[in-house]
């Protein structure tokens, strides 16, 4: 089949900082002509009318109307990851465009990193790490104990594909798990993984030693965690997330943290990403908060 | 005055101090209190001849104190060495059993915690997370690369050096996160045991090679020391991790450095060094592909209150002529 009998997919770029990997572009050629956005926008009435899909990276290219517009023959809009609230939807839909993401594969990689996080942050092996290879140190305190994961109490909120498996992955430690989601699961699937529901998120937070947030970023999960759920959290409770750094109030989660309300946070995400360097000076105590980002192998 | 009778009957406890950054903590002390007349090292020094006939038991924490020839002689009385934790290479067992006192150690009580270690660092080396947290807080980051990668722990191959009970609980903990995994052991397990974690047993030679993950839970005997060194590195695959949770004198440290520096092996992540800590100049120390914990296998607060409570029913148990539920012996 000759290259220009592919179907062209818009990408944003191959390599650099947020491209398309080398690798990948050589198998998306075997299925696609594959049209840079640099390239369409040299040629934007030429390529406009070929470009019948967009294959999105790390949120790019960006999508807005005055791209639809140029693109009359776009069907699909295939975003990597499972996450999609950098998209507007309904505009994509007022457009006939269809819209994809990649649930399942991201699931193991992201239930591993949630677990990752939490057995960090609960033996403060950050912290155990630049104490074992500082300069000053002499010896190892006996009085420096972080807190058990095994046998403790984990709260998953947001209990889809990802959190299913993040409470495969704990029931190993057993711990005892809670969870809350829009919709309770079978029977059978809460039986495999020990799990139990909590209709009311205020149960999963006042019981949990660990909170993890699994949701997606929707109007309803937007700022799900704020003051008033971080207050009903143990004192002990160490918050982690895994879903969308929206999905929790930051300013609340400064003041839990300073004050104490909570005992620590893991997080993988934030808002924005990367958070401003002020924030980070002033406002996270690198031994209250482990927060990384962590892209997936994809 | 009853109340001092009392304490005094009960049997005298040599420990190292209480709370500080060497002694014991104050909520195990007061545990210790319930059973034992609780004497600190300081109050035997003030004066050995008194006190030293006192005591019974020795409880051994944090590799304190130290159990020499000396001490020895200055205890007439005592019977057993409660040592908290698993590993008992600290010890001089046979000079201890020459004076006729019984050592016991805490091999329940540590299991979950270092096995949850042990995954805690295969987790954090694989998806690089010292490093990420590193780069999200750091002055100079104004953006996430996207070409910057871990490697997937689910579904890889996890090789487990020493399948006791805390490398059976690794290997429950890593079944879940669907890991192929292979044990080598002097004893092989159950057909039944390996069964239920999906463990296949491997020769030691199989086991380097097949491995994205070789974790070391062994302990500390002469035919561990130095049971990784450069022949063993070799064997691993160059895409491959090494996780400590056993003893730093499992692996030798200067093949382990040429292995990390030559890219032999990918990356290591160790609980436990030789000595703890390591020299500030040790090369160990700056190398990015090497996770170090300070030896924290056990440190959490349950953990450690379960290894007193394991370490008093253990003494009491030889202070009242009981059959010991984990007394170890000289090889």
């Amino acid at each position: 089949m000759e290259a220009q009998e592919l179907p062209c997919v818009l990408i944003d770029c191959i390599g650099g900082k947020h491209g398309v990997y080398e690798d990948h572009a050589e198998f998306l050629k075997e299925r696609f002509c594959l049209i840079t956005m640099k390239e369409y926008l040299e040629n934007k009435n030429f390529l406009g009318k070929k470009i019948r899909a967009i294959y999105m990276w790390y949120h790019k290219p960006v999508i807005n109307e005055e791209l639809l517009q140029s693109l009359p023959n776009l069907k699909i809009v295939a975003s990597s990851g499972v996450g999609i609230d950098h998209l507007d939807l309904s505009l994509l839909s007022s457009y006939g465009v269809k819209v994809s993401n990649t649930p399942f594969i991201v699931s193991t990689d992201t239930a591993d990193l949630g677990m990752a996080l939490m057995l960090a942050s609960s033996r403060r092996l950050v912290e155990g790490h630049q104490m074992a290879i500082s300069p000053d140190t002499e010896y190892f305190p006996a009085d420096w104990l972080g807190a058990e994961v095994s046998g403790a109490t984990l709260g998953i909120i947001g209990m889809g594909t990802i959190g299913y498996k993040v409470a495969e992955r704990a029931k190993a430690f057993e711990m005892k798990i809670l969870y809350h989601n829009r919709k309770q699961r079978n029977k059978e699937e809460e039986r495999a993984v020990g799990a139990t529901y909590c209709k009311k998120i205020d149960d999963l937070l006042q019981q949990a030693d660990f909170v993890m947030l699994v949701v997606n970023l929707t109007p309803q999960t937007h700022k799900l965690i704020g003051k008033r759920e971080l207050q009903l959290m143990k004192p002990t409770a160490i918050l982690i997330n895994i879903s969308r750094g929206l999905v929790v109030d930051q300013d609340a989660l400064v003041e839990a943290l300073q004050n104490k309300v909570i005992k620590a946070a893991a997080l993988d995400v934030t808002y924005p990403e990367p958070l401003p360097r002020l924030d980070i000076f002033f406002k996270f105590n690198r031994s209250e908060c482990v927060c990384c980002k962590i892209r997936k192998s994809l | 005055m009853s109340t001092v009778m009392a304490e005094q009957d009960l049997p005298g406890l040599l420990i190292m101090g209480i709370g500080g950054t060497h002694g014991v903590q104050e909520s195990l002390a007061a545990l210790l209190k319930k059973h034992f007349s609780v004497i600190t090292m300081k109050e035997l020094l003030e004066n050995k001849k008194e006190v030293g006939k006192k005591i019974q038991c020795i409880f051994v924490s944090e590799f304190r104190p130290t159990i020499d020839q000396e001490l020895l002689e200055s205890l007439p009385n005592l019977k057993v060495i409660g040592n908290s934790g698993v590993g008992v290479d600290h010890l001089n067992l046979k000079m201890i059993s020459n004076f006729g006192v019984r050592v016991t150690n805490t091999p329940h009580a540590v299991a979950d915690s270092t096995a949850d270690m042990g995954m805690a660092l295969m987790l954090a080396s694989a998806r690089r997370l010292v490093e990420g947290s590193q780069i999200a807080v750091s002055p100079d980051t104004n953006y996430f690369a996207a070409d910057w990668l871990g490697v997937e722990v689910t579904r890889a191959t996890l090789g487990i050096i020493g399948m006791g009970r805390i490398g059976y609980k690794v290997a429950q903990r890593a079944r879940a996160f669907e890991m192929k995994i292979l044990y080598h052991n002097r004893n092989r397990r159950s057909q039944e045991e390996e069964q239920a974690v999906g463990a296949c047993y491997s020769e030691m030679e199989d086991l380097l090679q097949q491995s994205d993950f070789v974790m070391l839970v062994v302990n500390l005997t002469p035919q561990t020391e130095k049971l990784i060194g450069k022949k063993e590195l070799g064997l691993m695959k160059p895409t491959a991790t090494l996780i400590n949770i056993s003893r730093g004198a499992v692996i030798d440290q200067d093949a382990l450095v040429e292995a990390l520096q030559n890219k032999t092996i990918k990356a290591a992540a160790l609980d436990v060094t030789y000595p703890e800590p390591l020299p500030r100049n040790h090369p160990l120390l700056k190398l990015n592909n090497v996770i170090i914990t300070p030896h924290i296998g056990t440190a959490t607060v349950q953990a450690t209150h379960m290894m007193a409570e394991e370490a008093i029913a253990n003494m009491l148990s030889v202070l009242n002529c009981q059959p010991i539920p984990s007394e170890v012996f000289p090889q």
